[in-house]
């Protein structure tokens, strides 16, 4: 199947797209009426999700040093397993990216989008069988803000200043307004737990679909069905087993074998090998992850916006979307958002390989001599080579690139974020918003290009609180320009998230939000045999 | 002079007399706390030196000021390094390994686990590679340069020389991928049926017992072929033994020496070097456990590790010591 056509079966699969609307847009991408009659009633009968069975993942990310405390989940492994046994207030759209209710039924903001105020679900049973209050929901969240917090969440939460209850209804209050603060509530961290989790932590006890059963760090998590699930659309299968396999060879040998239904992070460069295995469909979802090659905007000489230029249009975007990404990726235009965001700037021109303007803006620049850039393979898969390809396609414009290697071991702290110019990757953020003010607004803490600029911070928080969504795309539009032509960042490419599936399985939803179909893949899955 | 050292001498020099073992064992067990302490600065010195400290490392990307300060309140990490190590070894001294940095739980209870893991897989491999190798080496000699000879060092050299990793790809793609006969991935858990326990290290077990036995074999073969030349080996001969009694009987006792000393440190290795085979067939023991935790800077468990590391290391050699003295008189009563 080619994507577009792939897409629209999985949306029918999602009861977002009827027969007429799926056989009309396959044909016009390319399909007969017949192929696309036959192929819609497959997508269709896939809604029908069978139950029981045992489900066994094979996944990348987990270490001996996880725990099973959601404020401190940082591996892709605790990540996909907070999804089973926790529940956040507010989920994301897999196809559409926007604020869907979860354990908060619905919302409410006041005029400035300062002041929110959330209705949470009732008659909700945590596995241990207590009922969800509203106190469980705001001691969870006072855990992950409170002045001792050790949370991966506190970034992303810092601008709520109060945590309260009125009449069992959530009112979060903000230093200043956000149109998006629901969707920070869906971030993997926040899983809501009695008692906010502050006695045990890692009890692991949630209103997930799945109860956990046993972990070991870095060996394996199993997991049994919730029976009192509070809701039915999820966790079709009987019984979970994750097991930790750090090896891409591993894994994709655990996949063919038929030892496991699932396994993450597909290397783009054997996947072509893994295709030909009969019993194995490669799922690919287009993410909001990109690699990117960074520079300080205030350190010499990357302070001359000629020079920053100049680098940008020495980047061959294409070649490296085929050499880096085996072609699982699209190429990026120098702004960290794509088109799965909500409210994306549409008509903005797309940056292209040019030596020509290259050596016009290196020569206007007056910098005389190489250009050093560090880089590493903890940066992201690939890096290295990326920076040799880079090296290359910036020979013919007359530039001289300088590669450093650094040692994996401490790339975070001492290159990323500290050197001028350096290769690194970034995961997507739930909204525009977010990942500007991530990494671009200039008092953030990760503003890894040294992006200063005041007018930039101006719109930036006068589109948060901006509840018109056409003037803030129009905002979101001038800013993206602005980092585009005169930030420090060169984003050559989007990785697609690479899983795959053998073919016994179906549910797998292409999920924008991240990897693993967000997380979610053991709570979709089910098994056909 | 009768001085109270010379005193501790003398007695020392009466026990040697008496007890020559046991005196070399005590004297050998003191060295090694010695060592271990060595050891233990070392690392501790070591992962100090590492860029980065726990609280930066374990946060990784997603650190905010605040959270780094947090976890470096909580566990102390503001303080001067000797504070810091002094603590910690008085722990130990009392038994007290203290507790992960990273999970918040007991080193020692996680550690029991893992080690455990890692030393049933290095007593199956040891079980089927010593005495294979032993063996081997003695065919090899009695069919010195003939075809059988030819065959075992081809083949033990063939295997040695790929990378372990490789090694276990291969069997993986044909016993568990192609044929479907072996069990993988070797994940091995908590009450897990011994049965499924042994079916799930046979491949892990094969690739480790390939990986070591030429290192043994050959050893055995060159130790034996140097004590053949020797002249009591041609009055055996010429008393009319068999060839292959004369080996068992007059050759390999003298051989023992350098055989055990290279199987004392293949096994050693089957117990602290095989974190690739661990990675590649994902088994759970001491090797990604350390590997993991140095990832981090999680001192509390790199230190447990190293000092068992090490440990493991001491005994093995000085078991291989003992056995040596044990086997040859000459060593037993040294002048």
């Amino acid at each position: 199947m080619t994507d577009p056509i792939k897409h629209f079966a999985s949306r029918v699969t999602a009861h977002e797209m009827n027969r007429r609307e799926f056989i009309g847009r396959s044909m016009a991408a390319g399909l007969t009426l017949a192929a696309a009659t036959s192929l819609y009633g497959k997508s269709a009968m896939a809604q029908e999700p069978k139950r029981g069975g045992h489900l066994k993942l094979g996944l990348q990310g987990g270490s001996s040093t996880d725990v099973v405390d959601p404020a401190k989940s940082s591996s892709q492994f605790t990540f996909a397993m907070n999804r089973n046994w926790g529940d956040t207030l507010v989920e994301s759209h897999p196809t559409s990216g926007l604020a869907v209710p979860s354990l908060a039924e619905s919302w409410e903001p006041n005029a400035d989008a300062s002041v929110w105020t959330f209705k949470i679900r009732k008659g909700v049973e945590f596995h241990d069988g207590a009922e969800l209050t509203i106190d469980d929901v705001v001691k969870t969240l006072n855990r992950h803000t409170d002045e001792k917090s050790e949370s991966g969440a506190l970034g992303v939460l810092g601008s709520i200043k109060g945590i309260e209850n009125k009449g069992g209804d959530l009112v979060l209050t903000l230093s200043e307004g956000n149109a998006d603060l629901p969707l920070l509530l869906s971030d993997y961290h926040l899983v809501i737990q009695p008692g906010g989790g502050y006695d045990n932590p890692n009890a692991g006890i949630g209103t997930g679909p799945f109860k956990i059963d046993n972990f070991e760090a870095g060996v394996r998590a199993t997991f049994v069905k919730n029976e009192n699930d509070w809701r039915t659309d999820r966790g079709f299968v009987d019984s979970v087993e994750m097991i930790v396999m750090n090896d891409a060879t591993a894994r994709m040998a655990a996949l063919s074998s038929g030892q496991v239904h699932f396994i993450n992070r597909v290397d783009p460069k054997t996947v072509g090998l893994l295709k030909r295995a009969p019993n194995v469909e490669i799922q690919t979802t287009s993410g909001r992850g990109h690699y990117v090659f960074i520079m300080h905007c205030n350190t010499a000489p990357f302070d001359n916006n000629d020079l920053r230029l100049a680098l940008k249009y020495a980047m061959d975007r294409e070649t490296m979307v085929e050499k880096i990404l085996g072609g699982y990726g699209k190429v990026g235009n120098d702004f960290p958002i794509n088109e799965t965001y909500a409210l994306f700037p549409e008509g903005i021109e797309q940056r292209a390989y040019d030596p020509d303007k290259a050596a016009f803006h290196f020569k206007k620049s007056g910098h005389d001599g190489s250009v050093l850039l560090r880089t590493s393979d903890v940066a992201f898969p690939g890096a290295v080579d990326a920076a040799v390809l880079y090296q290359e396609t910036a020979k013919k414009a007359g530039i001289d690139i300088e590669i450093k290697r650094e040692p994996g071991d401490g790339y975070w702290s001492n290159v990323w974020n500290v050197q001028p110019f350096s290769t690194s990757y970034w995961g997507g953020r739930p909204t525009q918003d977010q990942m500007y003010s991530t990494a671009y607004l200039s008092s953030a803490d990760w503003n890894d290009t040294r992006f200063f600029n005041t007018d930039f911070d101006k719109i930036l928080l006068e589109a948060r609180a901006e509840l018109d969504q056409a003037k803030r795309k129009e905002m979101y539009h001038d800013m993206a320009l602005m980092v585009r032509d005169t930030g420090g960042l060169i984003l050559p490419m989007f990785n697609d998230f690479v899983n795959a599936t053998t073919t016994n399985v179906s549910g797998f939803v292409d999920d924008i939000g991240n990897d693993m179909s967000n997380g979610y893949v053991a709570t979709r899955l089910w098994l056909n045999s | 002079m009768a001085s109270p050292l010379a005193g501790v001498r003398a007695a020392r020099h009466r026990l040697k007399e008496t007890h020559p073992l046991s005196v070399l064992i005590a004297e050998r067990l003191g060295l090694s706390v010695l060592l271990l302490w060595a050891v233990s600065v070392l690392i501790f010195a070591g992962v100090e030196a590492l860029p980065g400290d726990f609280a930066e490392t374990y946060l990784g990307q997603s650190a905010t000021p605040q959270s780094i300060a947090n976890i470096r309140e909580d566990l102390g990490l503001d303080r001067p390094i000797t504070t810091r190590y002094f603590e910690w070894l008085g722990g130990v001294v009392q038994g007290d390994f203290g507790n992960s940095w990273a999970s918040g739980a007991p080193v020692t209870e996680q550690i029991t686990k893992r080690l455990g893991n890692s030393l049933f897989l290095a007593f199956f491999a040891a079980a089927i590679s010593v005495p294979l190798a032993v063996g081997l080496g003695m065919v090899a000699v009695h069919y010195r340069n003939r075809i059988p000879d030819r065959v075992i060092n081809v083949v033990s050299l063939a295997a040695i020389s790929l990378p372990e990793f490789f090694i276990g790809y291969i069997l993986i793609v044909f016993f568990a991928v192609q044929m479907g006969i072996a069990t993988f991935p070797s994940t091995v858990y908590d009450n897990m049926p011994w049965s499924e326990r042994l079916a799930a290290i046979a491949l892990p077990t094969a690739t480790l017992v390939m990986v070591v036995l030429a290192h043994m074999m050959r050893m055995t073969r060159a130790a034996i072929i140097s004590v053949m030349s020797s002249a009591y080996m041609e009055t055996a001969e010429l008393k009319g033994l068999g060839a292959f009694k004369a080996i068992v009987k007059h050759a390999a006792p003298n051989a023992i020496a350098p055989i055990v000393n290279v199987v004392a440190l293949n096994l050693a290795y089957l117990v602290v070097g095989v974190v690739v085979v661990e990675v590649v067939f994902v088994y759970p023991g001491m090797g990604q456990y350390m590997v993991d935790a140095v990832t981090v800077r999680d001192m509390p468990v790199v230190q447990a590790c190293g000092l068992i590391f090490a440990a493991v290391y001491i005994l093995l050699n000085m078991a291989a010591d003992i056995v040596a003295i044990v086997a040859n008189p000459r060593l037993r009563h040294p002048r």
